[in-house]
Protein backbone atom coordinates (compact mmCIF):
# COMPACT_ATOMS: atom_id res chain seq x y z
CA UNK A 1 0.00 0.00 0.00
CA UNK A 2 1.21 3.60 -1.10
CA UNK A 3 0.60 6.86 -0.25
CA UNK A 4 0.33 9.12 -3.32
CA UNK A 5 2.78 11.17 -3.74
CA UNK A 6 1.62 15.01 -4.87
CA UNK A 7 3.60 17.51 -6.53
CA UNK A 8 1.89 20.36 -4.28
CA UNK A 9 -0.35 20.02 -1.65
CA UNK A 10 -3.74 20.77 -3.02
CA UNK A 11 -6.31 23.01 -1.46
CA UNK A 12 -9.21 20.80 -2.82
CA UNK A 13 -7.58 17.45 -1.49
CA UNK A 14 -6.71 18.77 1.50
CA UNK A 15 -10.15 20.14 2.34
CA UNK A 16 -11.79 17.12 0.83
CA UNK A 17 -9.94 14.91 2.98
CA UNK A 18 -10.59 16.51 6.17
CA UNK A 19 -14.17 16.24 5.06
CA UNK A 20 -13.73 12.79 4.66
CA UNK A 21 -12.33 12.05 8.19
CA UNK A 22 -14.69 13.82 10.04
CA UNK A 23 -17.35 12.23 8.01
CA UNK A 24 -16.24 8.93 8.75
CA UNK A 25 -15.44 9.96 12.48
CA UNK A 26 -19.11 11.11 12.53
CA UNK A 27 -20.59 7.52 11.34
CA UNK A 28 -18.12 5.84 13.72
CA UNK A 29 -19.51 7.64 16.81
CA UNK A 30 -22.83 7.77 16.17
CA UNK A 31 -24.09 9.18 19.53
CA UNK A 32 -22.52 12.52 18.79
CA UNK A 33 -24.66 13.11 15.61
CA UNK A 34 -27.60 11.39 16.91
CA UNK A 35 -27.80 13.73 20.89
CA UNK A 36 -28.59 16.95 18.83
CA UNK A 37 -30.97 15.19 16.28
CA UNK A 38 -33.07 13.66 18.96
CA UNK A 39 -32.95 17.08 21.03
CA UNK A 40 -34.51 18.71 17.86
CA UNK A 41 -36.90 15.46 17.58
CA UNK A 42 -38.14 15.62 21.23
CA UNK A 43 -38.73 19.65 21.68
CA UNK A 44 -40.25 19.98 18.30
CA UNK A 45 -42.71 16.89 18.86
CA UNK A 46 -43.21 17.74 22.38
CA UNK A 47 -45.32 21.37 21.56
CA UNK A 48 -48.06 19.37 20.24
CA UNK A 49 -48.54 17.02 23.06
CA UNK A 50 -49.00 19.84 25.22
CA UNK A 51 -51.05 22.27 23.08
CA UNK A 52 -53.30 19.95 22.13
CA UNK A 53 -54.33 19.32 18.62
CA UNK A 54 -56.30 22.19 17.59
CA UNK A 55 -55.21 22.59 13.59
CA UNK A 56 -54.76 26.42 13.13
CA UNK A 57 -53.04 26.55 16.55
CA UNK A 58 -50.86 24.15 16.08
CA UNK A 59 -49.97 25.32 12.17
CA UNK A 60 -49.36 29.18 13.25
CA UNK A 61 -46.66 28.01 15.71
CA UNK A 62 -45.54 25.08 13.70
CA UNK A 63 -42.96 26.77 11.71
CA UNK A 64 -41.55 28.71 14.68
CA UNK A 65 -40.97 26.11 17.10
CA UNK A 66 -39.18 24.20 14.50
CA UNK A 67 -36.69 27.08 13.83
CA UNK A 68 -36.17 27.31 17.12
CA UNK A 69 -35.56 23.88 17.70
CA UNK A 70 -33.25 23.71 15.49
CA UNK A 71 -31.12 26.82 15.95
CA UNK A 72 -30.87 25.20 20.06
CA UNK A 73 -29.71 21.70 18.28
CA UNK A 74 -27.13 23.11 16.02
CA UNK A 75 -25.92 24.70 18.93
CA UNK A 76 -25.63 22.28 20.94
CA UNK A 77 -23.47 20.35 18.35
CA UNK A 78 -21.09 23.04 17.72
CA UNK A 79 -19.88 22.95 21.36
CA UNK A 80 -17.97 19.85 20.00
CA UNK A 81 -16.92 21.07 16.70
CA UNK A 82 -13.40 21.58 17.28
CA UNK A 83 -12.95 20.04 20.79
CA UNK A 84 -11.76 16.59 19.78
CA UNK A 85 -9.00 17.91 17.69
CA UNK A 86 -7.85 20.39 19.73
CA UNK A 87 -7.35 17.79 22.68
CA UNK A 88 -5.90 15.23 20.48
CA UNK A 89 -3.44 17.68 18.81
CA UNK A 90 -4.66 17.21 15.19
CA UNK A 91 -5.91 21.15 15.42
CA UNK A 92 -2.14 21.61 15.85
CA UNK A 93 -1.59 19.63 13.02
CA UNK A 94 -4.14 22.17 11.08
CA UNK A 95 -2.47 24.90 11.85
CA UNK A 96 0.94 24.48 10.33
CA UNK A 97 -0.52 22.40 7.44
CA UNK A 98 0.72 24.16 4.11
CA UNK A 99 -2.81 24.03 3.03
CA UNK A 100 -4.46 27.39 4.40
CA UNK A 101 -5.93 27.30 7.18
CA UNK A 102 -9.39 28.82 6.11
CA UNK A 103 -10.10 26.08 3.38
CA UNK A 104 -9.48 23.37 6.47
CA UNK A 105 -12.02 25.61 8.56
CA UNK A 106 -13.95 25.54 5.39
CA UNK A 107 -13.98 21.93 5.61
CA UNK A 108 -14.86 21.62 9.19
CA UNK A 109 -18.01 23.72 8.64
CA UNK A 110 -19.22 21.40 5.58
CA UNK A 111 -18.44 17.97 7.45
CA UNK A 112 -20.42 19.62 10.68
CA UNK A 113 -23.45 20.61 8.09
CA UNK A 114 -23.18 17.14 6.68
CA UNK A 115 -23.51 15.19 10.27
CA UNK A 116 -26.07 17.60 11.97
CA UNK A 117 -27.51 19.82 9.56
CA UNK A 118 -28.14 17.82 6.96
CA UNK A 119 -30.10 15.11 9.03
CA UNK A 120 -31.73 17.60 10.47
CA UNK A 121 -32.93 19.04 7.62
CA UNK A 122 -33.73 15.44 6.60
CA UNK A 123 -35.99 14.68 9.39
CA UNK A 124 -37.95 17.89 9.64
CA UNK A 125 -40.93 16.52 7.80
CA UNK A 126 -41.75 14.13 9.90
CA UNK A 127 -41.66 16.29 13.02
CA UNK A 128 -43.57 18.37 10.37
CA UNK A 129 -46.21 16.13 9.93
CA UNK A 130 -47.11 16.62 14.21
CA UNK A 131 -47.67 20.11 13.06
CA UNK A 132 -50.03 19.58 10.52
CA UNK A 133 -48.14 21.30 7.79
CA UNK A 134 -49.08 20.62 4.35
CA UNK A 135 -47.15 19.37 1.86
CA UNK A 136 -45.97 22.26 0.33
CA UNK A 137 -45.70 24.27 3.42
CA UNK A 138 -43.59 21.55 4.56
CA UNK A 139 -41.31 21.89 1.50
CA UNK A 140 -40.57 25.60 1.90
CA UNK A 141 -39.77 24.50 5.42
CA UNK A 142 -37.11 21.95 4.34
CA UNK A 143 -35.55 24.62 1.92
CA UNK A 144 -35.05 27.11 4.76
CA UNK A 145 -34.40 24.86 7.12
CA UNK A 146 -31.54 23.87 4.41
CA UNK A 147 -29.84 27.10 3.80
CA UNK A 148 -30.18 28.10 7.50
CA UNK A 149 -28.40 25.01 8.71
CA UNK A 150 -25.75 25.79 6.51
CA UNK A 151 -25.39 29.14 7.48
CA UNK A 152 -25.30 28.09 10.83
CA UNK A 153 -22.87 25.46 10.49
CA UNK A 154 -20.36 28.87 9.00
CA UNK A 155 -20.92 30.95 11.38
CA UNK A 156 -20.55 28.26 14.45
CA UNK A 157 -17.42 27.35 13.42
CA UNK A 158 -16.21 31.09 14.49
CA UNK A 159 -17.56 31.11 17.81
CA UNK A 160 -16.44 27.27 18.24
CA UNK A 161 -12.87 28.36 17.19
CA UNK A 162 -13.16 31.22 19.86
CA UNK A 163 -14.07 29.02 22.81
CA UNK A 164 -12.08 25.74 21.76
CA UNK A 165 -9.57 26.84 24.36
CA UNK A 166 -12.06 27.41 27.11
CA UNK A 167 -13.23 25.19 29.78
CA UNK A 168 -17.54 25.53 29.49
CA UNK A 169 -17.32 27.59 26.61
CA UNK A 170 -21.09 26.45 26.30
CA UNK A 171 -22.44 29.51 27.47
CA UNK A 172 -20.34 31.99 25.97
CA UNK A 173 -20.55 30.19 22.50
CA UNK A 174 -24.18 30.80 22.79
CA UNK A 175 -23.84 34.07 23.80
CA UNK A 176 -21.30 35.01 20.55
CA UNK A 177 -23.27 33.27 17.86
CA UNK A 178 -27.21 34.10 18.69
CA UNK A 179 -26.92 37.59 17.66
CA UNK A 180 -26.15 36.67 14.53
CA UNK A 181 -28.07 34.11 14.15
CA UNK A 182 -31.20 36.32 14.73
CA UNK A 183 -31.76 37.10 11.34
CA UNK A 184 -31.22 33.47 9.78
CA UNK A 185 -34.05 32.19 12.56
CA UNK A 186 -36.88 35.06 11.91
CA UNK A 187 -36.32 34.89 7.99
CA UNK A 188 -36.47 31.60 8.37
CA UNK A 189 -39.68 31.15 10.63
CA UNK A 190 -41.30 33.87 9.00
CA UNK A 191 -41.02 32.52 5.65
CA UNK A 192 -42.57 29.39 6.37
CA UNK A 193 -45.48 31.18 7.99
CA UNK A 194 -46.19 33.47 5.27
CA UNK A 195 -46.21 30.80 2.67
CA UNK A 196 -48.60 28.95 5.31
CA UNK A 197 -50.73 32.12 5.20
CA UNK A 198 -51.03 31.83 1.16
CA UNK A 199 -47.70 34.74 0.55
CA UNK A 200 -44.94 34.14 -1.88
CA UNK A 201 -41.40 32.69 -0.61
CA UNK A 202 -39.04 34.69 -3.07
CA UNK A 203 -38.49 37.03 -0.24
CA UNK A 204 -37.58 35.06 2.47
CA UNK A 205 -35.47 32.49 0.79
CA UNK A 206 -33.45 35.15 -1.25
CA UNK A 207 -32.45 36.50 2.26
CA UNK A 208 -31.35 33.20 3.62
CA UNK A 209 -29.77 32.25 0.56
CA UNK A 210 -27.85 35.93 0.76
CA UNK A 211 -26.61 35.14 4.39
CA UNK A 212 -25.34 31.66 3.12
CA UNK A 213 -23.09 33.44 0.85
CA UNK A 214 -22.13 36.01 3.25
CA UNK A 215 -21.12 33.34 5.69
CA UNK A 216 -19.36 31.45 3.22
CA UNK A 217 -16.96 34.69 2.34
CA UNK A 218 -16.23 35.50 5.43
CA UNK A 219 -16.82 32.37 8.14
CA UNK A 220 -13.66 30.57 7.35
CA UNK A 221 -11.14 33.18 7.40
CA UNK A 222 -12.71 34.51 10.79
CA UNK A 223 -12.69 30.64 12.19
CA UNK A 224 -8.93 30.73 10.81
CA UNK A 225 -7.75 33.80 12.70
CA UNK A 226 -9.80 32.32 15.76
CA UNK A 227 -8.63 29.41 15.91
CA UNK A 228 -4.78 30.76 16.00
CA UNK A 229 -5.51 32.91 18.53
CA UNK A 230 -6.87 30.30 20.96
CA UNK A 231 -4.42 28.31 20.52
CA UNK A 232 -1.58 30.16 21.31
CA UNK B 1 17.94 26.58 2.69
CA UNK B 2 18.77 28.23 6.28
CA UNK B 3 16.47 28.55 9.31
CA UNK B 4 17.65 31.68 11.52
CA UNK B 5 16.26 33.80 14.21
CA UNK B 6 17.24 36.83 16.20
CA UNK B 7 16.08 38.71 19.33
CA UNK B 8 13.69 35.99 20.46
CA UNK B 9 11.65 37.31 23.65
CA UNK B 10 8.96 35.98 25.20
CA UNK B 11 7.11 36.64 28.35
CA UNK B 12 4.44 34.21 30.13
CA UNK B 13 2.46 36.43 32.26
CA UNK B 14 5.17 38.91 34.20
CA UNK B 15 7.64 35.49 33.97
CA UNK B 16 10.50 36.11 31.49
CA UNK B 17 11.00 32.83 29.52
CA UNK B 18 14.04 33.50 27.11
CA UNK B 19 15.42 36.92 26.06
CA UNK B 20 17.55 38.00 23.07
CA UNK B 21 17.63 34.62 22.15
CA UNK B 22 19.00 33.89 18.35
CA UNK B 23 20.35 30.53 16.39
CA UNK B 24 21.10 30.02 12.63
CA UNK B 25 20.54 26.37 11.58
CA UNK B 26 21.64 25.08 8.33
CA UNK B 27 21.22 21.69 6.35
CA UNK B 28 22.01 18.69 8.37
CA UNK B 29 22.57 20.27 11.70
CA UNK B 30 20.64 19.57 14.52
CA UNK B 31 19.36 22.44 17.19
CA UNK B 32 18.72 21.03 20.44
CA UNK B 33 17.04 22.67 23.30
CA UNK B 34 17.42 21.66 26.75
CA UNK B 35 16.66 22.99 29.80
CA UNK B 36 14.58 21.32 32.82
CA UNK B 37 10.34 21.19 33.03
CA UNK B 38 9.08 24.34 32.66
CA UNK B 39 11.91 26.15 31.54
CA UNK B 40 10.51 27.15 28.26
CA UNK B 41 11.50 24.34 25.42
CA UNK B 42 8.15 23.73 23.63
CA UNK B 43 7.48 27.51 24.18
CA UNK B 44 10.60 28.35 22.30
CA UNK B 45 9.98 25.65 19.67
CA UNK B 46 5.76 27.02 19.29
CA UNK B 47 7.02 30.00 18.96
CA UNK B 48 9.58 28.78 15.79
CA UNK B 49 6.93 26.85 14.42
CA UNK B 50 4.68 29.93 14.20
CA UNK B 51 2.16 28.66 16.40
CA UNK B 52 2.84 30.99 19.18
CA UNK B 53 3.03 34.66 19.13
CA UNK B 54 6.45 36.12 20.40
CA UNK B 55 6.97 39.11 22.26
CA UNK B 56 9.96 40.86 20.01
CA UNK B 57 11.79 39.04 17.61
CA UNK B 58 11.88 37.51 14.23
CA UNK B 59 12.37 34.00 12.67
CA UNK B 60 13.67 33.78 8.95
CA UNK B 61 12.89 30.79 6.77
CA UNK B 62 15.32 31.44 3.77
CA UNK B 63 16.44 34.92 5.25
CA UNK B 64 12.42 35.96 5.00
CA UNK B 65 10.23 36.47 8.17
CA UNK B 66 8.16 33.81 8.64
CA UNK B 67 4.82 35.73 9.21
CA UNK B 68 5.37 36.70 5.46
CA UNK B 69 6.45 33.10 4.51
CA UNK B 70 4.57 30.90 6.45
CA UNK B 71 2.80 28.91 3.62
CA UNK B 72 6.29 28.36 2.07
CA UNK B 73 7.89 27.64 5.89
CA UNK B 74 4.71 25.61 7.12
CA UNK B 75 5.76 23.02 3.26
CA UNK B 76 8.95 22.68 4.55
CA UNK B 77 8.55 21.91 7.95
CA UNK B 78 6.77 19.12 9.99
CA UNK B 79 5.60 19.19 13.64
CA UNK B 80 5.75 16.78 16.47
CA UNK B 81 4.24 17.50 19.44
CA UNK B 82 3.47 15.75 22.74
CA UNK B 83 0.35 15.22 21.59
CA UNK B 84 -0.08 12.26 18.84
CA UNK B 85 -2.55 14.35 16.41
CA UNK B 86 -4.21 10.87 15.00
CA UNK B 87 -7.62 10.45 15.84
CA UNK B 88 -8.82 7.30 18.14
CA UNK B 89 -11.26 6.11 16.15
CA UNK B 90 -9.32 5.94 13.02
CA UNK B 91 -7.27 3.07 11.74
CA UNK B 92 -3.13 4.08 11.29
CA UNK B 93 -3.67 4.21 7.86
CA UNK B 94 -6.68 6.45 8.10
CA UNK B 95 -4.85 8.43 9.83
CA UNK B 96 -1.79 8.78 7.66
CA UNK B 97 -3.75 8.91 4.12
CA UNK B 98 -5.40 12.20 5.86
CA UNK B 99 -2.23 13.30 6.95
CA UNK B 100 -0.64 12.87 3.35
CA UNK B 101 -3.39 15.18 2.27
CA UNK B 102 -2.41 18.03 4.18
CA UNK B 103 1.05 18.16 3.22
CA UNK B 104 3.76 17.22 0.71
CA UNK B 105 5.03 13.73 0.80
CA UNK B 106 8.38 11.88 0.46
CA UNK B 107 9.28 9.29 -1.95
CA UNK B 108 9.42 6.62 0.20
CA UNK B 109 7.21 2.71 0.64
CA UNK B 110 4.55 3.25 2.75
CA UNK B 111 5.42 -0.17 3.78
CA UNK B 112 8.53 0.46 4.40
CA UNK B 113 8.45 3.30 6.70
CA UNK B 114 6.35 1.34 8.76
CA UNK B 115 8.15 -1.80 9.06
CA UNK B 116 10.90 0.48 10.11
CA UNK B 117 9.07 1.68 12.64
CA UNK B 118 8.02 -1.82 13.69
CA UNK B 119 4.00 -0.84 13.03
CA UNK B 120 3.39 -3.08 9.88
CA UNK B 121 1.00 -5.52 12.54
CA UNK B 122 -0.94 -2.70 13.67
CA UNK B 123 -2.80 -0.99 10.26
CA UNK B 124 -5.98 -2.39 10.92
CA UNK B 125 -6.36 -1.13 14.28
CA UNK B 126 -7.97 1.68 15.53
CA UNK B 127 -5.01 3.82 16.60
CA UNK B 128 -7.40 4.33 20.03
CA UNK B 129 -5.78 0.43 21.14
CA UNK B 130 -2.17 1.50 20.30
CA UNK B 131 -0.40 1.96 23.46
CA UNK B 132 0.97 5.57 24.14
CA UNK B 133 4.52 4.99 22.98
CA UNK B 134 2.98 3.02 19.69
CA UNK B 135 1.20 6.51 18.64
CA UNK B 136 4.11 8.01 19.35
CA UNK B 137 5.33 5.88 16.67
CA UNK B 138 2.83 7.18 14.48
CA UNK B 139 3.66 9.98 14.87
CA UNK B 140 7.28 9.54 13.36
CA UNK B 141 5.76 7.96 10.50
CA UNK B 142 4.57 11.29 9.84
CA UNK B 143 7.33 12.87 9.49
CA UNK B 144 9.37 10.02 7.67
CA UNK B 145 6.77 10.03 5.21
CA UNK B 146 6.54 13.56 4.61
CA UNK B 147 8.90 15.80 2.42
CA UNK B 148 9.49 18.07 4.45
CA UNK B 149 13.25 19.66 5.27
CA UNK B 150 12.37 21.11 9.16
CA UNK B 151 12.13 18.20 12.00
CA UNK B 152 10.20 19.79 14.91
CA UNK B 153 10.24 17.40 17.71
CA UNK B 154 9.13 18.36 21.36
CA UNK B 155 10.35 15.34 23.55
CA UNK B 156 10.12 12.44 21.04
CA UNK B 157 11.77 10.03 22.80
CA UNK B 158 8.60 10.63 25.64
CA UNK B 159 7.10 7.29 26.16
CA UNK B 160 8.82 5.41 24.27
CA UNK B 161 11.13 2.43 25.55
CA UNK B 162 15.25 1.93 24.94
CA UNK B 163 14.65 0.70 21.61
CA UNK B 164 11.91 2.89 20.85
CA UNK B 165 14.52 6.04 21.42
CA UNK B 166 17.37 4.60 19.64
CA UNK B 167 15.33 4.12 16.82
CA UNK B 168 14.58 7.92 17.22
CA UNK B 169 18.05 9.25 17.45
CA UNK B 170 18.71 7.06 14.07
CA UNK B 171 16.02 8.43 12.24
CA UNK B 172 16.82 11.95 13.57
CA UNK B 173 20.67 11.31 12.23
CA UNK B 174 19.51 9.76 9.23
CA UNK B 175 17.48 13.06 8.27
CA UNK B 176 20.03 15.01 8.88
CA UNK B 177 22.43 13.36 6.58
CA UNK B 178 20.40 13.46 3.77
CA UNK B 179 20.83 17.48 4.55
CA UNK B 180 17.72 18.04 6.78
CA UNK B 181 17.39 19.95 9.80
CA UNK B 182 16.18 19.36 13.05
CA UNK B 183 14.80 21.27 15.99
CA UNK B 184 14.19 19.14 19.04
CA UNK B 185 13.49 19.90 22.60
CA UNK B 186 14.44 17.25 25.07
CA UNK B 187 15.10 17.05 28.61
CA UNK B 188 17.75 14.39 28.04
CA UNK B 189 20.70 14.36 25.99
CA UNK B 190 20.57 12.75 22.06
CA UNK B 191 23.78 11.46 21.21
CA UNK B 192 24.21 11.98 17.48
CA UNK B 193 26.92 11.89 15.09
CA UNK B 194 25.96 15.27 13.70
CA UNK B 195 26.63 19.25 13.82
CA UNK B 196 24.67 20.20 17.24
CA UNK B 197 23.85 23.07 18.30
CA UNK B 198 23.00 24.10 21.86
CA UNK B 199 20.42 26.68 23.65
CA UNK B 200 20.03 25.82 27.27
CA UNK B 201 16.76 27.08 28.66
CA UNK B 202 17.15 28.84 32.56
Amino acid sequence: MTIQDEQLPDISTGLLALIVRDVSLAVKRPGDVLNPLFFFAMVAALFPLVIGPGTEQLQSIGPGVLWVAALLATLLSLNSLFLSDHEDGSLEQMLVSPVPLAALALGKSAAHWLSSGLPLVLVSPVIAMTYQLSLSVTGVLMLTLLLGTISLSLLGSVGAALTVGLHRGTALLSLLILPLAMPVLIFGARTVSLVAAGDGVAGGLYFLGAYVLLMLSIAPFATAAALRISNE
Amino acid sequence: MQLSADHLTLYRGQRCLFKGLGFALNPGELLLLEGSNGSGKTSLLRAIAGLLELESGTVRWNGTPLLRERQSFQNSMVWMSHKPGLKGDLTLVENLRYEAALRLQAEVEFATVLKQLGLNRLTRLPVRSLSAGQQRRVALARLLLSSATVWMMDEPTANLDAEGRDLVVKIVGQHLAKGGMAIVAAHQDFDLDAPVKRIRLQ
